[in-house]
């Protein structure tokens, strides 16, 4: 079972990067029961969305 | 020509902006875009107006912020040493759990329409470290692979990802408090 801290790491690195097989499952699985790290991920996704409009923006 | 030369000019202090994002020091962003100029003036015949003015200086900027990084990571004169990775334990408990879940943030599609909003979410950006900026920045506005932030910035794979991490904890910490604070 992933840990919160190792989860978003993963939520990082999985917008970097393609995560292993076993990683994405066990990232899914943990988010699926932990409320914080799915808002977390949301999260995630916002800023990128952000960024990109500060970049429409600027 | 000196309308070109007109035109040409009425762009800088768009790029000046958009290079002091991506270098967080006036002086290489002054010196990027001071290129910029003068290649574009120099390569007139180079545009032609194929496309959008500002994105052909855009994409000729891009490639001296390219440089001025790559001079910087070889001099190492404009990022200073990174602290280390500690500043996020604070954040997890001893078993790795959040000390302090994220909560949902209301409605964050409608910040976007906001111009508050870009002024909070700049605020966060200056915040950052300068290496940790330019990699988030890299990655996030410029939409470079990992692999080539890694060499521009002259670190490792792992090293880049700490980075992007970093970023990404300090600015969803800074947007919460700032912006989305209840």
């Amino acid at each position: 079972m992933l840990t919160c801290k190792e989860a978003s790491r993963l939520v990082s690195q999985g917008l970097d990067r393609r995560l292993g097989f076993g990683k994405r499952l066990r990232l899914r699985v943990h988010l699926a029961i932990c409320d914080g790290c799915s808002n977390f991920r949301k999260q995630m996704d916002f800023l990128h969305k952000a960024v990109a409009r500060l970049k429409e923006r600027t | 020509m000196d309308d070109f030369r007109a035109q040409v000019e009425g762009q800088r202090a768009y790029l000046l902006r958009y290079a002091t994002l991506q270098l967080r020091d006036r002086h290489a962003a002054e010196d990027a875009v001071q290129e910029t100029l003068l290649a574009a003036l120099d390569g007139e015949t180079g545009f032609a107006g194929r496309s959008n003015l500002r994105t052909w200086l855009t994409g000729i900027l891009k490639h001296k912020i390219i440089d001025a990084i790559r001079r910087a990571s070889r001099e190492a004169t404009l990022l200073p040493p990174e602290p280390d990775t500690s500043e996020f334990d604070a954040l997890f408990d001893a078993t790795g759990h959040w000390a302090e879940p994220p909560a949902a943030w209301p409605e964050p599609d409608a910040s976007l329409e906001q111009k508050q909003f870009f002024a909070a979410l700049e605020a966060c950006l200056a915040k950052l470290p300068a290496k940790t900026a330019q990699a988030f920045m890299l990655r996030e506005h410029m939409g470079f692979e990992t692999g080539d932030i890694c060499k521009e910035l002259g670190v490792t794979a792992t090293h880049c990802w700490v980075l992007l991490y970093r970023a990404r904890m300090a600015l969803r910490e800074c947007l919460q408090a700032s912006w989305f604070r209840k």
